[in-house]
């Protein structure tokens, strides 16, 4: 219960009208750029570290905290709407969200993107507030070995979007790989791939490839069809919030996304997008309705959602507790903490437990006004896709090209979107899914990196996959989770073959 | 790069009126010497060591009275080397312009044979550094440097050092570290992270043998007793870290991941000794005393002709450390 006394003192810090103002202004501002690819919170925190000169620390904190909150938020809608995720960790909302706009739902994918983030949030903030220090432990086990474990549990996810064809999913996911490698390589300091460019060196930002395959293929795909016949948006179809039938199969993915995005955001080497991957997949094998996946379920823009949210709270766990900052946003936010003289380390929440609790307070009521804020704006953002579509479309170029640029203002980086936009249309044309590229990049330099540091550690050992316990069962689950689905079908299908032929 | 900052000053500025100092967007004039109106690049993204120093010069400048507008432009990528030929070239002779850099870049520059080298600048000072510190969990065996040497030279691949990307500072410190305990530096089990939270992760987790990293980055860990820092690479041993140097261990190599600012070229006579003294001028400032203690700093400042001296000397003794290391042919 001294959590809870210290989170209530929190609560009488954040709860000032002048921190609410600074909370209300992160939480627009991050929704603001969680919309805009490329311009994420890191970046927009880093912009305004000059304002840690001026104002107390508590309320620069609650800002960032809302625009990281914030952000989080924001990158879902133009994802749902646009097929443009604004963020990595949003990538996998557009495969069902966009779906579920374009036949008429989007009211209701935004409401339970909203909805679920929220829910999350609020779970993984008092994650941080209850479990913090036993979840730390339990991520500092992990190794490299048990990374490489889990990346290859995460592989398994591709499966769920491999669509028809087996070899034309496996043929987009080593072009994922492909584009993975580019850069120098963490373990050598050598270049791969670069072709002696400079721009190359730090690799190919996954912003660029996701916006590039997303929106600029989708956008020539549509205009090379426009002749043949208009592209069938529905604007809104039903009620534009969600049904009873979509609250009841919205919460348990919920609840789900937050069990995978709490913990594995917190792992220092976890990363918001995996607990997306691993949502999406599992609701696509629990679900009541199979048929719908690929043409709008709500389950997998439920399930993500809340998970990338519930990361965006991991993070903060080994951040406030250790002092590590485990995501570029973190690393800010740490010198952040430097700029006032505070060294955030294993002993913050002792010197300095006003800031922490306050902090954390800020949370809870960011997250509320989030859902405050994003709610009644859902009615809005739907009508967007009553623009005719050229209209339509040519400003999803616009704002692809800005956002891209944004990045890194890079020229390298635009003619890049554009050439992977033309390799995204080729395959939109040519039937191969979209979606394995993505998983493939963001997966690929992970494990190899995880695979090599933990060779490196055990000094060429192979053997320590399978003698480390957290790795062994990570691997063992993934073999499950590989095999069992085709062992199912396999007991199934006599059955109902047999029958038929009896008669 | 410069409109979007403005944009999100303005925007910022309105939102919460006095948050940011808005003298900057109404710039004045570059007249007499030296410069009011300066103009700094950083070849990084914004919220890193080269972008940190470059607004706390922004920061101290303007207390001072030294300058009265200063823009910040960024351009990341590769450790510095796209944006150095970007400086170099589009910023020719321009009296008003520093540019960020430090030891990262002169490695990068090595490692990525870049075209463009620091020699294509005017060097105008060395600014600040940070001494690395060698660590191990606290669960070690390893209780002194040289417990750790000798058991890196018996077996290498027994004492995996966790740091940065390989062929940064931490891992040439790696290198000199073997070398000078008479082991070799190409079979140093070096395993690199990205970044100093997940290499700070390995180490805590006992994943690893030991850790090189700036001593900031441990400095907590250490203060908590979750880390031992066995010694750190500074020339002289600094009365706030209890931790001896690598030289009173026994280890004859000291090395500083050291900033400082470059002119571009071009630059008249009178041009390079107007901002060599407005440089000259910070360092020596209290304001920039107080400015270095807060982040942690050292203010090592060599400033003029022989900065240009240290940066060839560093650049030869870098090329040949990561030539040991098979990183530079």
């Amino acid at each position: 219960m001294e959590a809870f006394a210290s989170l209530m003192g929190g609560f009488a810090v954040a709860l000032t009208p002048e921190n609410l103002l600074w909370s209300l202004l992160g939480v627009t501002l991050g929704t603001a750029i969680g919309v805009l690819p490329g311009l994420g919170p890191g970046l927009t925190i880093a912009l305004l570290l000059p304002i840690t000169y001026k104002v107390d620390p508590t309320a620069a904190f609650i800002l960032f905290a809302g625009i990281y909150y914030g952000a989080m938020y924001g990158g879902s809608t133009t994802s749902i709407l646009l097929n443009t995720p604004g963020e990595s960790a949003t990538i996998v909302t557009a495969l069902e969200g966009n779906k579920m706009a374009r036949g008429g739902r989007g009211g209701a994918a935004l409401a339970t993107a909203a909805i679920g983030s929220f829910v999350a949030g609020t779970l993984g903030t008092l994650g941080i507030t209850f479990l913090a220090p036993m979840v730390v432990k339990f991520a500092l086990v992990f190794g490299p070995a048990d990374y490489f474990a889990l990346m290859i549990l995460a592989f398994v996810t591709v499966s769920a979007v491999l669509g028809s064809s087996a070899i034309r999913g496996l043929t987009s996911l080593s072009i994922g790989l492909f584009l993975g490698f580019v850069g120098v390589d963490l373990q050598t300091g050598q270049p791969r791939f670069t072709f002696g460019l400079l721009e190359l060196l730090d690799g190919i930002n996954v912003i660029v490839v996701a916006v590039g395959i997303f929106a600029v293929g989708e956008t020539l795909y549509v205009a090379s069809r426009y002749r043949y016949g208009r592209d069938e948006i529905v604007p809104l179809k039903g009620s534009i919030w969600m049904t009873k039938e979509e609250w009841r199969r919205s919460w348990k993915p919920w609840l789900r996304g937050t069990l995978f995005g709490f913990p594995i955001g917190a792992l220092p080497a976890g990363g918001a997008e995996i607990p997306t991957f691993l949502s999406y997949y599992t609701e696509k094998k629990l679900t009541k309705y199979p048929e719908e996946f690929g043409k709008g379920a709500i389950e997998g823009v439920a399930g993500p959602e809340a998970a990338n949210n519930a990361s965006a709270a991991g993070v903060l766990v080994p951040m406030l507790t250790l002092g590590l900052p485990t995501s570029a946003t973190a690393a800010i936010m740490l010198s952040a903490f430097q700029s006032y003289g505070i060294n955030p380390g294993p002993l913050l929440f002792q010197t300095q437990p006003q800031l922490v609790w306050g902090l954390i307070a800020s949370l809870f009521i960011g997250n509320v006004m989030l859902l405050v804020l994003n709610l009644p704006m859902i009615a809005i953002w739907v009508k967007m896709l009553k623009i005719p579509a050229p209209l339509l479309y040519a400003g999803v170029l616009v704002f692809a090209t800005i956002g891209t640029y944004g990045i890194s203002q890079s020229p390298v980086d635009l003619v890049l979107l554009y050439a992977i936009g033309f390799v995204g249309f080729a395959m939109r044309r040519y039937d191969f899914p979209t979606a394995p590229v993505i998983i493939g990049m963001i997966l690929g330099p992970m494990a190899e990196q995880n695979l090599r540091q933990a060779l490196t550690i055990s000094a060429g050992d192979w053997s320590v996959f399978f003698t480390r316990p957290l790795s062994a069962a990570l691997l063992a689950l993934a073999l499950l989770a590989l095999v069992a689905p085709h062992f199912w079908e396999l007991m199934k299908k006599p059955r109902l073959e047999h029958p038929p032929a009896a008669l | 790069m410069q409109s979007r900052r403005d944009i999100l000053r303005y925007g910022l500025a309105l939102g919460a009126a006095s948050a940011v100092p808005m003298s900057g967007l109404f710039a004045g004039r570059a007249e007499a010497a030296p410069p009011t109106d300066l103009k700094l690049f950083v070849p990084a993204a914004p919220g890193g060591g080269w972008d940190q120093t470059a607004r706390s010069m922004e920061q101290v400048l303007r207390a001072n009275g030294a300058v009265t507008s200063v823009q910040v432009t960024n351009v990341p990528g590769a450790g510095g080397t796209v944006g150095l030929p970007q400086f170099v070239n589009q910023w020719k002779g321009q009296g008003n312009a520093l540019m960020i850099g430090g030891m990262v870049m002169v490695g990068a520059i090595i490692a990525n044979k870049a075209p463009v080298k620091l020699t294509a600048t005017t060097p105008i000072a060395r600014l600040t550094g940070e001494a690395l510190a060698l660590v191990v969990p606290a669960e070690s065996p390893f209780k002194t440097a040289a417990d750790f040497v000798k058991a890196l030279k018996a077996d290498p691949s027994k004492v995996p050092i966790a740091g940065g990307s390989a062929g940064g500072s931490d891992h040439i410190l790696a290198g000199l570290i073997a070398k000078a305990g008479g082991g070799d530096a190409t079979k140093v089990s070096y395993v690199a992270f990205a970044g100093g939270g997940p290499a700070t992760a390995a180490i805590l987790g006992n994943q690893v043998a030991a850790g090189i990293s700036g001593y900031g980055e441990f400095a907590e860990q250490i203060k908590a007793g979750k880390m031992r820092c066995l010694a750190i690479s500074a020339d002289q041993r600094d009365p706030a870290i209890d931790a001896p140097t690598l030289r009173e261990a026994g280890i004859p190599v000291d090395l500083f991941n050291w900033r400082g600012v470059f002119a571009p070229p071009g630059l008249s006579k009178e041009q390079v000794a107007d901002i060599t003294k407005l440089v000259a001028d910070m360092v020596k400032s209290p304001a920039w005393a107080e400015m270095c203690k807060t982040k942690g700093w050292a203010s090592i400042p060599i400033v003029g002709d022989s900065y240009g001296e240290f940066v060839a000397a560093e650049t030869t003794r870098i090329e040949a450390i990561l030539k040991d290391l098979g990183l530079a042919g």
